[in-house]
């Protein structure tokens, strides 16, 4: 079964595991500076209004965010179980691990998804039509649809990884001991995570002190 | 190698890179670093050609004072699709993905990149964005110019802004990869021996540059993606009149633009530390300061992009940190030109094509370096920033010192590439040419532009004419100078003569292998037992004068066998 | 094609000579360091070609880590010099004099509207008398403009939502190139226009020759009523709002504890995001004024509450 996981030009296992967890480190590096500029970007706009953003951000709604915030925290526990358990041996509990990591990553979907609803029924999409009617809040609500929507796109992305990975499992294809695949998909699914536990209180906590 | 090493070897891991098949899907389903480094090599001459097309319909209608060639709108879309092409689709990409794929490998005894599959990946994705690139271009991109600035991009422009950021954004997912497998390559798959100062400064040029595309790459994406969402979706993120910030979107856009120059000129660097040394016979000269360099313009790189925004209306003590900071990062550049110089004394110095490319490099560099201090000075930035003086500076950088860097490499590794020498005075011509070429086309762009030619100008005053027919008559003669080498090295692929493992004589790992190189690139694992430039003994000359000149290096990196 | 070749820009500022000495002294810097570098590579180039008798043999102890040490030194130190040269004429030339003369620029697609502080309009085109210094307060009502006189060596960036100023000391009259620097779109190539400098009587003549328009500072006065700012603002008004009345210069006191000065800025942003900055003791009860006023209204209002400082009254 291992053997199926080694791929050229690597010799053994254990450098081609660690060569991946590099390049995903070194790829997670890229993902910070991307996300840094966003938050920047976001900054810069905040310190120059700092009355309208919190006004504006007083419409976001909290209790959506905050079970997201739940939500994802919980998945990456069950990440974590999935990888460290498919280390230790345990390749059942991995593969039902994985898959509640990734029902509970199409949750938070689901729950962004009535919540996008809801924003735009009260007219948040800022434009001719928006509904606050100082003008930097519009730009916290930009700020808000391409935070929240690049981190939809992320967080997709994982799901299909992860899912990919327990079904291949499941029907035997790959083994989760010591694939590659298992830390480098559970590191990205953390960062996931972990953006959004940075987005939460930049939308969701500004002006409610 | 000798022949009892080769005779323990099955056939078929001695067959040339280039015998693994020969059908396109072969190539196209590649995952061998030479292969993916050809298919980025036409993807990105291609690309030259189609950038330098347009260029030359601006030069031509520049000929005169009126416009009379091309319409206004035409002309701002052209100078637009010249920046983009130039420099997404082929300067980025250019060395890294065509030597650096190439030869990172070879260099460090490895037997492919760290993640092959991924390299390939990184291909088509450069290639998905070419086409969009193409579409942008044949429906008519958008004429904001290859900046991008707001509020022109997102509001004003006429054209298909967002096809035209929306190619240059997925054309950073490739930088990305071919910098994150660069990376991981370099830390985890260099030969035994091969330690970290033992790495040829082609290999280091690769590493810093990864380190800078990696970072840097992911802002201009963000930023464009912003540029895009404004304009596409309506979300205001810059839009003044809501209270945003132009000048936002140009800290953003410089942060990444200005350690794009040194992604640009940092893999030049490298090539130009391989050539010098081997065809002067000299170890290079302060090897270790040659890495620190790197490094430092790296690191260093990333601190100064406020300097192109002088007059911008950023505030006066940001101007003076920028300012600052672009005098220290231009110290380790000097350093460059200076040991590059030392490297040659007391060598026993040849001038084959690739060393005539490598010094013109270092002169083409030198001038644009200078002047690139004169432009660090805020005064003297405030008269010439936005005119023909920063044209002409950012030219002798990127094309004289990138694109002459690019020939050596070109010159210096065609042998090893297609196992066939190219025709010497041919290419010796052609060198001479470009770099006269060059000149003749850019020097005059100084003047022009410290009299107050605005850049991206259609039409002007008319005593600047003779200028303009100058840089024009002299871009025709770089044209001829581009063209030649295609039609010479093309002709040695089929009748030029057998080149041999090593006809430079030089001492990297890469040259241990046969030309082409196998497929795992060595037929065995190679021990690295020395430092990369050891062409004489640490004190010494390589031959006393007079003796036979033999072309073997007097020690090499390592064997194979 | 033209009969003589320019080599170098007359210069026609106070600015421009001082730019021009620093130009050629780092220019002379650069010929020195460029002869040395290639007569160093040409002289190497011959001197050691292949299978040429000079002497090779091991290398003088003096080519070692010190040279190395040396020029790093030496490189260092050059460029440090330069760059305080440059920084202390940057300080020195940046801030105006105060008597300098205001002329506020309105740039848009694809020209250049001026205004001088008596109310006169030019388009493209602007009088100043030599020797006096002219300060430009700018703004842009589309996208990024720049403001380029080569003979002065000035430029300066347009910005929408912004206000950006430089200035300049004309040292010789004539008539002189106005140049968008920004790329613009369409028409940028053309969006040009002339300095005129005049010597102070001749210019006294032409101001003189100008047809009456308002000021400023009068159609500001009218926009104040007619927007309904009076409402508020005026001193018998019944809702609390700030008084304006020798606001302009003065440094105020926020709500949030911050202390900022009343400048055109500060003005602009009031006006059109009145959030921002609330003065201490008011309420945040203005409205935003983004998107009824135009960047030309906009100057017209902050001149207004230029001209209360000096005693008037809303």
């Amino acid at each position: 079964m291992s053997d199926a996981a080694l791929r050229e030009p690597w010799e053994d296992l254990h450098r081609q595991r660690e060569a991946a967890r590099l390049g995903m480190w070194v790829f997670l590096a890229t993902e910070v500076l991307f996300f840094g500029g966003l938050f920047l970007g976001y900054s810069a706009m905040r310190v120059a209004h700092p009355a309208a953003f919190a006004e504006a951000a007083r419409e976001t709604r909290f209790w959506f965010g905050s079970a997201n915030l739940a939500l994802l925290m919980t998945s990456s526990a069950t990440m974590t179980v999935a990888v460290r358990g498919a280390r230790a041996g345990f390749a059942g509990m991995a593969r039902w691990c994985l898959l509640m990591t990734a029902l509970i990553g199409i949750g938070f979907i689901a729950v962004k998804g009535v919540e996008y609803h809801l924003d735009l029924d009260d007219g948040l999409w800022p434009g001719p039509g928006f509904a606050l009617g100082m003008a930097p809040g519009q730009i916290f609500w930009g700020f808000y649809w391409v935070m929240t929507g690049i981190h939809a796109v992320h967080l997709t992305i994982g799901i299909v990884l992860v899912l990919r990975l327990a079904l291949l499992s499941w029907r035997g294809l790959i083994g989760l001991r010591d694939n590659p695949q298992m830390p480098v998909v559970g590191l990205y699914w953390h960062f996931v995570d972990i953006v959004w536990m940075c987005l939460y209180p930049l939308l969701y906590l500004v002006g409610r002190t | 190698m000798t022949d009892a090493a080769l005779g323990r070897v099955p056939r078929e891991f001695r067959r040339s890179y280039l015998g693994e098949g020969s059908t396109l899907l072969s190539w196209l389903t590649t995952t061998d670093h030479k292969r993916i480094a050809i298919l980025y090599a036409i993807t990105i001459t291609v690309f030259f050609f189609i950038g330098g097309a347009a260029i030359g319909i601006v030069r031509l209608e520049l000929m005169t004072p009126q416009a009379d060639v091309v319409s206004a709108d035409t002309y701002n879309r052209l100078f637009t699709m010249h920046g983009v092409i130039m420099v997404w689709f082929f300067l980025v990409p250019s060395i890294p993905t065509t030597f650096g794929n190439f030869l990172l490998p070879l260099m460090i005894g490895a037997p492919d990149m760290a993640f092959p599959r991924l390299n390939l990946l990184s291909w088509y994705v450069a290639l998905l964005a070419g086409v969009i690139a193409i579409v942008a271009i044949v429906t008519g991109v958008g004429d904001t110019g290859w900046t991008f600035y707001t509020p022109l991009s997102t509001e004003y422009a006429t054209g298909h802004v967002a096809w035209t950021a929306l190619a240059i954004f997925v054309m950073g997912f490739s930088s990305i990869a071919t910098g994150i497998n660069f990376i991981a390559t370099t830390h985890m798959l260099r030969a035994p021996g091969m330690t970290w100062f033992r790495l040829p400064l082609f290999v280091w040029a690769m590493y810093a540059v990864s380190i800078v595309m990696v970072l840097a790459t992911p802002v201009l994406a963000i930023t464009l993606l912003l540029v895009m969402v404004e304009r596409v979706l309506g979300l205001p993120i810059f839009e003044s009149t809501l209270g945003g910030d132009p000048l936002l979107f140009q800290h953003l856009f410089w942060f990444y633009s200005h350690p794009a120059v040194y992604i640009m000129i940092l893999p030049a660097m490298g090539v130009a530390s391989e050539v010098i040394p081997c065809f002067a016979r000299r170890r290079v000269f302060g090897y270790a300061f040659m890495v620190y360099a790197m490094i430092a313009i790296a690191g260093i790189g990333f601190m100064v992009w406020g300097h192109h925004m002088f007059v911008s209306g950023q505030s006066n003590f940001a101007n003076l940190v920028f300012s600052f900071l672009s005098f220290v990062v231009a110290v380790p550049s000097a350093i460059k030109v200076f040991n590059w110089t030392a490297t040659l004394y007391r060598g026993q110095i040849t001038f084959e094509a690739a060393m005539l490319y490598a010094l013109g490099f270092v002169g083409l560099f030198a001038l644009g370096g200078v002047t690139g201090l004169m432009l660090a000075c805020v005064p003297i930035d405030i008269h010439v920033t936005d005119t023909y003086f920063v044209v002409a500076h950012f030219h002798y950088i990127m094309v004289g010192g990138t694109v002459s860097a690019f020939f050596a490499g070109l010159h210096y590794w065609w042998p090893k590439i297609t196992g066939r020498l190219y025709p010497e005075s041919w290419a010796r011509f052609a060198a001479i040419l470009m770099f006269f070429g060059f000149n003749f086309t850019f020097f005059p762009q100084f003047i022009l532009g410290y009299l107050g030619m605005p850049r991206r100008y259609q039409v002007y005053p008319p005593e600047f004419q003779a200028y303009h027919v100058m840089s024009s008559m002299g871009a025709s003669v770089l044209a001829a100078a581009y063209l030649l080498p295609l039609g010479y090295l093309m002709w040695s692929l089929f009748w030029g003569r057998k080149a041999g493992d090593n006809p430079w004589g030089a001492t990297g790992l890469e040259w241990q292998t046969s030309s082409p190189p196998p497929k795992r690139n060595f037929l065995a694992t190679p021990r690295v037992m020395a430092g990369p430039y050891e062409y004489h003994p640490a004190e010494e000359s390589p031959e006393a004068a007079g003796a036979p000149m033999s072309r073997e290096p007097h020690r090499s990196q390592g064997g194979g066998a | 094609m033209h009969a003589t070749l320019p080599l170098f820009p007359i210069e026609a500022s106070v600015q421009a000579g001082r730019t021009d000495e620093l130009f050629f002294i780092v220019l002379g810097m650069s010929v020195v360091v460029l002869g040395v570098v290639a007569a160093l590579v040409i002289g190497f180039a011959i001197r050691y070609r292949r299978g040429s008798p000079a002497k090779r043999g091991p290398l003088p102890p003096l080519i070692s880590r010190e040279i190395e040490i040396a020029w790093t030194a030496g490189t260092l130190f050059t460029f440090l010099f330069v760059f305080w040269w440059a920084s202390s004429l940057q300080l020195a030339a940046k801030a105006p004099p105060a008597d300098a003369m205001p002329i506020r620029v309105l740039a848009k697609q694809w020209m250049w509207k001026m205004e001088h502080p008596n109310g006169v309009r030019e388009i493209n085109t602007l009088h100043v008398p030599i020797g006096r210094p002219v300060r430009l307060i700018m703004t842009s009502q589309d996208v990024i403009h720049s403001f380029y006189v080569p003979v002065f060596r000035m430029k300066q960036d347009v910005l929408p939502g912004r206000t950006t100023t430089t200035w300049f000391q004309a040292t010789r009259t004539g008539t002189f190139r106005l140049e968008c620097a920004e790329f613009c779109g369409t028409d940028h190539a053309r969006m040009l226009g002339s300095i005129v400098v005049m010597s102070a009587p001749d210019f006294a003549l032409w101001s003189e020759a100008q047809p009456e328009s308002d000021s400023l500072a009068q159609k500001g006065a009218a926009l104040f009523r007619t927007l309904g700012c009076s409402g508020c603002h005026a001193t018998q008004s019944a809702v609390k709002a700030p008084d304006l009345a020798g606001l302009y210069g003065r440094a105020v006191r926020l709500a949030d504890g911050r202390t900022v000065k009343a400048d055109d800025a500060y003005i602009r942003d009031s006006i059109l995001q009145p959030l921002k900055d609330i003065v201490a003791g008011y309420q945040p009860i203005m409205p935003s004024f983004a998107g009824a006023v135009s960047d030309a209204d906009l100057q017209d209002l902050i001149a207004y509450v230029r001209s209360l400082k000096d005693g008037g009254t809303p």
